[in-house]
């Protein structure tokens, strides 16, 4: 057998003297049938060592989940640098804040975090009552635990379906928005709108479950989880997704520590951190439920995190649909709570403590306070300072999202570019929190 | 056959016993009828009503139906914006640079309060309605819409497709006004009359 | 899967007997159960703890500003306190003129499980300065940047400290201040004219630019201001 040369016209060598591209053997088979090595053509290619490129990824990127930019500087396709930029949906909420009575601020809290909107309502409402040293019914707590645990389900199935696009995979986004749907549909009977619920108000609800919803939320609560088993099944051991988030953003304990990370980015880094179980709310420590932690700190345990948290959350709502009391829902104290409506409508009295609450708005006692919850994206914080008047002096919060992504350039440090995309789907990233 | 099916148009003719295989209609029909069902929508999603524009993509709502299931991330293969979402000053000159690397016909959805008129985001960082900045052919309320309010901007702007004249070549043009005109307006008169409007807090510029 | 880390478990530090963490109910509005931590401290530094309050059950500590960082890096390191969770550094200002602003540090010790609030206040007509915490929190690298875009406070030591949620050539002054309109100093009309006049596309800092082969194609003035070491606005 004849030696064989296979021959590949590269653009990049050049012409010859006659004009024509030249042609250079890329490897030969010598007569015994193994690969000999051939001497590589002379590059004329300028050398590459120490040429950086910037490459600029946003703010109208659809892998970056809103509108954060990212600018990274990279060695080939390894990330040298990664520099991100903020405030492209900067929208002055704690501005805001402070022009606005306390239950005005309600349907603020929903437009921040807009995929755990009722679950903010719930952490709004928390610290609002503490500013105002209010004790909430029983039934009440229970409710805001339903709110609360409903919506981190909706907003890790978000997380889900478009880190599942980012990846590559589209089916479990598809299923992922059914279910949100279902719970859309709860949500949609209990207070009536499907994303922007304002549920909550200072001393109570917006209002409180009508009849048959209990049902529903069972049916919810045992059909669920067949959802999970399917994207678990889907996703858990498959190459692919195992291929593309195995070893990626790895942060160690004492860094997630360090750098702020909360909620299940410092699960995922071992550190079994959880509001709900550290510094509890809603009698959160009544609860059976398991704090999952994973081990690695990388994407995929983040992942994992998650999957297990969607069944915690599944066997809180279960409990609390169980545990549900009887009774009032807003608590009995005429300073914050309007009237019945159909008071308000026919008595004098009723119309003008309708009016004078609506108006002048309740009136919290000089002080502070700082409530945080155990969000969907890690730890919420709402910190707010009344001077005794109706409006807060300062509303902050306390993003978990943001503090969470000033991380990202540390984690994507030498990964490749392919790998920005799954890392920085991993945190969980919401722009109107991260922005304000 | 599909085309049948819209008499009320009153453009078709189609003679099914003939065997010919023919249809006779006007070019602008055909033309819009093709234009308005492959519409491919450049999601300009910013906030909370992206996460419904998402529901209505998904299974439940399914935006197939009207041929826009082909989202178009870049916007130089896209026919229609939608801005879903508040726009932030700092987002400004972006949603204006997209406008302008989208090819022409082109259309735009503003969707949801924020993106039609500032909504409840009064304050110094937020646009009061994209139609400042880019034209707007469709304003979807809520806040954020129901997937069917924002399916139901859809086939408004697909009506509106339906009923453009290729004869009319100043449907495409982009105009300043002329500040000699009668019908300019400077800014500083629309801040004024703009004044009073959207005043939910009771607080005016001049005031702390 | 192989275990890489070994997992920290929050309140490993409490003392066995101590009692599981749980919902605090009935909080008075003043005093209450001080978080031991603020005695300590005021053993330790003395002077420079000017007040302890309790509100609402969450306790207080007032310090001079000179040794916020002092405070912090020993609050973080002592054995004792081991605050290591930098929860959210944030700065408050009141409506009466005259009252001073405050920057606040919420300190959490997952440790001992407490939770701490540190503040110092800055009077007015003084320059708005402390000191940076980013040496021993990396937490507070967006959170200071954060800060000092809304209020206009400079953190002493912070390796980046440039606008973070506005542009960079944001004219109209710190948003949160109380002395800005909620509407923003400028019209309508004005502002949308200078926030479209920016380029997005040349929208990289001073301190991106400095990357790869951009340097050589600036203008003289910025190569100038680059070298002198001038790392924001354009």
């Amino acid at each position: 057998m004849a030696k064989r040369t296979v021959e590949v016209e590269l653009s990049t060598t050049g012409l010859d003297a006659q004009g024509r591209a030249q042609r250079m053997p890329l490897s030969a088979i010598d007569d015994s049938g193994s690969a000999v090595a051939v001497a590589a053509p002379p590059s004329i290619e300028p050398e590459l060592v120490g040429e950086h490129m910037l490459i600029n990824i946003g703010p109208q990127h659809p892998a970056t989940h809103g509108v954060l930019r990212l600018v990274l500087e990279l060695d080939g396709e390894t990330v040298v640098r990664c520099i991100p930029h903020l405030g492209y949906l900067h929208c002055g909420f704690e501005k805001s804040g402070e022009y606005r009575q306390y239950n005005q601020i309600v349907c603020w809290t929903d437009r921040e975090d807009y995929l755990n909107s009722i679950g903010n309502n719930v952490a709004f409402a928390l610290g609002a009552e503490r500013l105002f040293g209010i004790e909430i019914t029983e039934r009440c707590k229970v409710l805001r635990v339903i709110a609360a645990e409903l919506s981190r389900i909706i907003s890790h199935l978000v997380w889900l379906g478009t880190t599942c696009i980012d990846i590559g995979a589209f089916t479990p986004f598809l299923w992922a928005f059914q279910q949100r749907e279902k719970v859309y549909l709860l949500l949609e009977k209990w207070v009536g709108a499907r994303l922007t619920t304002s549920a909550t108000r200072v001393g109570g609800m917006a209002a409180d479950i009508p009849s048959g919803w209990m049902e529903e939320l069972r049916h919810f609560i045992k059909s669920f989880p067949h959802t999970i088993d399917e994207i678990d099944r889907m996703l858990t051991r498959n190459a692919i997704w195992v291929g593309r988030t195995v070893g990626l953003g790895v942060m160690t304990p004492e860094e997630a520590t360090n750098w702020g990370l909360s909620g299940p980015m410092i699960r995922a880094s071992g550190v079994a951190y959880d509001v709900r179980k550290d510094f509890p709310y809603l009698d959160y420590e009544t609860y059976d439920f398991e704090v999952p932690v994973g081990t690695n700190g990388d994407v995929y345990d983040r992942f994992l995190v998650r999957m297990e948290e969607l069944r915690q959350s599944t066997r809180i709502l279960q409990q609390a649909a169980d545990r549900l009391p009887d009774g009032p829902v807003n608590i009995d104290d005429p300073r914050v709570i309007l009237p019945p409506k159909s008071k308000a409508t026919s008595e004098m009295e009723s119309m003008i403590h309708h009016f004078k609450v609506v108006m002048e708005g309740p009136r919290p006692p000089i002080g502070e306070s700082y409530v945080a919850v155990e969000s969907p994206k890690g730890e919420k914080g709402y910190y707010m300072v009344s001077d005794g008047t109706a409006k807060p002096v300062r509303w902050r919060i306390r993003p978990p999202s943001f503090v969470n992504l000033s991380a990202i350039p540390k984690m994507v440090e030498g990964h490749l570019l392919s790998d920005v995309i799954a890392i920085n789907a991993s945190i969980d990233i919401v722009m109107g929190e991260i922005d304000r | 056959m599909g085309l049948v099916s819209r008499p009320e148009r009153g453009l078709i003719t189609h003679d099914a016993g003939s065997q010919e295989g023919w249809v006779a209609t006007r070019l602008d029909f055909l033309v819009n009828w093709a234009r308005a069902n492959s519409l491919w929508p450049m999601p300009f999603g910013t906030a909370c009503c992206a996460i419904e524009f998402m529901a209505t993509a998904a299974s439940d709502f399914d935006l197939a139906r009207f041929g826009m299931e082909r989202m178009s991330f870049s916007p130089r293969q896209a026919d229609v914006l939608i801005c879903a979402g508040r726009v932030p000053f700092k987002l400004a000159p972006i949603i204006r640079r997209i406008w302008q690397q989208m090819p022409q016909p082109k259309w735009a959805i503003s969707m949801g309060a924020c993106a039609s008129t500032g909504g409840m985001f009064d304050n110094y960082a937020v646009v009061q309605g994209i139609d400042t900045i880019i034209p707007v052919d469709v304003y979807v309320p809520g806040c954020p819409p129901r997937p069917e309010g924002l399916i139901h901007g859809i086939r408004m702007l697909q009506q509106k497709v339906y009923n453009e004249r290729s004869s009319d070549t100043s449907i495409r043009d982009e105009m300043e006004p002329d500040p000699l005109s009668q019908l300019y307006i400077p800014p500083s008169v629309i801040d004024e009359l703009g004044e009073p409007f959207g005043n939910s807090v009771n607080q005016t510029r001049s005031a702390p | 899967m192989n275990q890489r880390f070994q997992v920290v478990q929050p309140g490993s530090a409490e003392a066995s007997g101590a009692s599981a963490p749980a919902t605090p109910k009935n909080l008075p509005n003043r005093g209450g159960e001080t978080n031991p931590s603020a005695g300590a401290l005021q053993q330790r530094f003395g002077g420079a703890v000017k007040r302890v309050d309790v509100v609402w059950g969450e306790t207080t500590v007032y310090i001079d500003g000179a040794s916020a960082l002092e405070v912090i890096t020993w609050l973080k390191d002592d054995p004792g306190q081991q605050y290591d969770y930098l929860s959210d550094v944030t700065a408050v200002e009141y409506r009466e003129a005259e009252a001073p602003i405050e920057v606040v540090w919420h300190l959490r010790s997952l440790p001992f499980r407490r939770f701490l609030r540190v503040k110092a206040q800055i009077p007015k007509g003084q320059p708005l300065e402390v000191d940076s915490v980013w040496p021993i929190f990396k937490s507070a690298d967006w959170l200071e940047r954060e800060c000092y875009d809304m209020f206009g406070i400079k953190f002493r030591g912070h390796p980046d400290l440039r606008r973070i949620l506005m542009w960079e050539q944001y004219k109209e002054g710190f948003p949160l201040r109380k002395d800005f309109p909620l509407r923003g100093r400028f019209s309508r009309s004005e502002q949308l004219r200078q926030a479209l006049a920016q380029n997005p596309e040349a929208k990289y800092s001073m301190e991106e630019l400095t990357i790869a082969d951009a340097f050589e194609d600036l203008p003289e003035s910025m190569r100038e201001r680059l070298k002198s070491g001038e790392r924001t606005g354009e």
